[in-house]
């Protein structure tokens, strides 16, 4: 059996002390680490296939939209189905996200009232958690697109880093923010899954970004305001970057026989800019959400 | 106690915290539109002003009637509710024991649970691994451990956290009135851990009913009732103090106080240093101490008594320490008119703590009481630092043996 350790006089157990209490109130990898795995267990236990279902959800979706655009709606897009997947596991990593992270605090109202620790690992392990799953999808989307023939390990493939970075940063962020409003409002997290049907629609995943650029230049409208759409629309921008660097194909032939653009852009710079400009609002978003929650945090504990 | 000599673990400077009445409390947006801000709120006052300072080392029963804000308090301490105003700040690892399974969760084991609470206290997964068998030891499971929590007995539940809280090595250990659930054979293996952290030198907060584990195990008692502190200090005076409260001081059934008879008014009881003085809140043991009595006797038609005035200086608790009575030849006479009775002890006795007096005016005929009445001015006895409610001479010398 342990036994405390005695107390010596001195002030290294007053250091300690204060070490200690910093520990129980700043984020550790460690307790990410164990809220992650907690959630995954919670889910997955005492089903059959476990961790598989996972890539259930995703892949059904997949096997739904590419029947119904494939052979529904005629498309002429080679390989339709790894251009939907690279932009749907983008997508639907960023939504399950946070719409985890949103009813996250809410979910743990028994934690949060009795125990005292770091809340704000209740949305970053909602995040965390659709992460592991984006991580489980990846390789299954690497292994089809490679039967298909589709050969990514090209240059290309590297812009899938910063784009994955900027999906963790920009679900973080909002994945914070609707979490600490969401126990105040508990309409928040009604309203994040409305509005991530929305945002689906808003991105090029079932359809092609090159579709958007022709719509605009079709009305008549400035070009700048398919900048403009990237630029404002962090999503858009991992959307297309995880396109650009899986599918790669930038060109297709329609029905008919006229070329089209495919993807968002056939250059690097283009996803370069978009990274950055996205990094920046994900950055201030983040800012502010680490900020609201904060400043929100300490009312918690009542308000659920 | 004398706590200003050890490093303050946990300090809480006037602390108040009011709630928002749940019936007013707004989540949906819709309510708070069509409320507006701030429209309607009903506050309730759990805490007013509450200053503690709990030094290194301390064992404090927090003790009060229910709904007196104990909980409120602890939770404050633990960092979980903000106070409305005030500060708190604690110093090092606290392991609190608030609710019954308090941060388990009902769908995962029991060793989850182990790892998932020790995470949440700040240990790493290589601390919890090596500490997981004595855990499971203490906590008496076995087997059980890889159930889901939600099959667990409400004792079995407590025996857990307990274990989980007494093995992550905390600082500061925060327990509030759970360990009851447990069996008794358990509860006195709990009290065991306990002295463990006492001699190893650590903090021990917790709120309890059972008022003879406080005077048992602490080495200081706080008294909460309507949000405040009533009396911080001896486990024994704080015990006496609630019971008081309660109105638990006497035993039940006991016989009707005798009416008084009347005729004497007792005005005021003033406790002094010197004869005459002004009224002493604390004095020292060994001290002379001087005790006035004011009285009025009212004229009346009725039967005028005299009256032999009988002094009890009380102790927490209201147990009387000991009586003081005028003899039958100086009694205040059956004449109309005020006097002045006083009592002087030359020399304070050396019983530490708090004290309040009772008069009782009674007829030198019959003995009966004329009239009672009970000041609750209390004024303290003090004798240097050491912890203890008396104070016993001594001498000491070190030599070589």
């Amino acid at each position: 059996m342990a036994t405390p350790a005695p107390v010596r006089p001195g002030q290294d157990r007053a250091e300690l002390g204060r070490r200690r209490a910093q520990a129980q109130g700043r984020i550790r990898w460690e307790l990410l680490n164990q809220m992650v795995r907690t959630s995954l267990k919670v889910k997955y236990q005492g089903s059959v296939l476990g961790f598989a279902w996972s890539l259930a959800n995703p892949l059904f979706l997949l096997a739904i939209y590419y029947v119904i655009f494939t052979y529904v709606f005629k498309n002429n897009i080679p390989n339709y189905h790894v251009y939907l997947m690279s932009g749907l596991l983008a997508f639907t990593a960023f939504s399950t996200g946070v719409s985890n992270a949103a009813g996250s605090v809410t979910a743990n109202a028994g934690l949060v009232k009795k125990v005292r620790f770091p809340l704000m690992v209740l949305p970053l392990a909602g995040v965390g958690f659709s992460l592991v799953q984006l991580a489980l999808q990846l390789p299954v989307l690497f292994v089809i697109a490679l039967i298909s023939g589709v050969n990514f390990l090209h240059l290309p493939f590297l812009l899938i880093v910063p784009a994955l970075a900027l999906l963790v940063v920009f679900t973080t962020a909002l994945g914070t923010l609707v979490a600490a409003l969401n126990v105040r409002y508990r309409d928040t997290s009604h309203f994040v899954e409305l509005a991530m049907l929305m945002w689906f629609w808003l991105n090029p995943i079932l359809y092609a970004a090159g579709f958007i650029q022709r719509a605009i230049d079709d009305k008549g409208l400035p070009h700048w305001l398919y900048d403009a759409y990237f630029l404002v629309n962090p999503m858009a921008t991992v959307v297309s970057t995880f396109q650009r660097a899986v599918y790669q194909t930038t060109y297709y032939v329609d029905a008919e026989g006229k070329t089209q653009e495919l993807l968002a852009d056939p250059g690097y710079v283009f996803y370069l800019r978009n990274l950055a400009v996205g990094f920046v609002i994900a950055g201030l978003l983040l800012w502010f959400a680490r900020r609201t929650f904060n400043r929100l945090q300490a009312d918690f504990a009542e308000e659920l | 106690m004398s706590s200003s000599e050890r490093r303050p673990v946990i300090v809480a400077r006037g602390v108040s915290k009011s709630f928002t009445t749940h019936r007013s409390k707004a989540t949906q947006l819709k309510e708070r539109v069509v409320r507006g801000r701030g429209q309607g709120t009903e506050t309730f006052q759990a805490l007013t002003d509450v200053n503690v300072v709990v030094g290194e080392g301390e064992t404090v029963g927090l003790i009060g009637p229910n709904g007196a804000g104990k909980s409120t308090l602890l939770k404050i301490l633990a960092g979980i509710l903000r106070p409305t105003t005030g500060e708190v700040d604690v110093q090092g690892r606290i392991a609190s024991l608030l609710e019954l399974g308090a941060g388990f969760n009902g769908e995962l084991s029991g060793r989850e649970n182990v790892y998932l609470n020790a995470a949440l206290l700040g240990l790493s997964r290589r601390e919890v691994e090596g500490l997981f068998d004595s855990i499971v030891d203490f906590s008496e499971q076995g087997q059980r451990i890889d159930d889901p929590v939600k099959h667990y007995s409400s004792g079995e539940y407590v025996k857990l956290a307990f274990s989980i809280a007494v093995h992550v090595d905390p600082d500061v250990l925060l327990i509030d009135e759970v360990l009851a659930v447990g069996d008794e054979a358990f509860a006195r293996k709990c009290l065991g851990k306990i002295r463990e952290f006492q001699e190893a030198g650590r903090t021990i907060l917790f709120v309890t009913h059972s008022l003879d584990l406080v005077t048992e195990l602490c080495t200081r008692g706080i008294v909460v009732d309507h949000g405040k502190v009533q009396y911080d200090g001896d486990p024994a005076f704080a015990v006496g103090t609630l019971r008081r409260i309660l109105g638990t001081d006497r035993p039940e059934g006991e016989p009707e106080p005798v009416p008084d008879l009347g005729g004497i008014q007792i005005l005021s009881a003033t406790v002094s240093a010197k004869p005459g003085g002004r009224r002493a809140a604390k004095l020292k043991a060994g001290q002379p101490f001087h005790l006035r009595v004011e009285l009025e006797v009212e004229p009346r038609k009725e039967e005028q008594y005299a009256g032999l005035v009988h002094a009890v200086v009380m102790g927490a608790g209201d147990i009387p320490l000991w009586s003081m009575r005028t003899p039958k030849t100086d009694v205040v006479p059956a004449v109309p008119g005020r006097y002045v009775t006083e009592f002087v002890v030359p020399a304070v006795p050396p019983l530490n703590g708090a004290y309040r007096i009772g008069i009782q005016v009674e007829d030198p005929v019959s003995g009966n009481p004329v009239s009672v009445r009970v000041f609750d001015d209390v004024f303290w006895v003090t004798s240097g630092d050491l912890p203890g409610i008396l104070s016993v001479p001594f001498s000491s010398e070190v030599r070589p043996a």
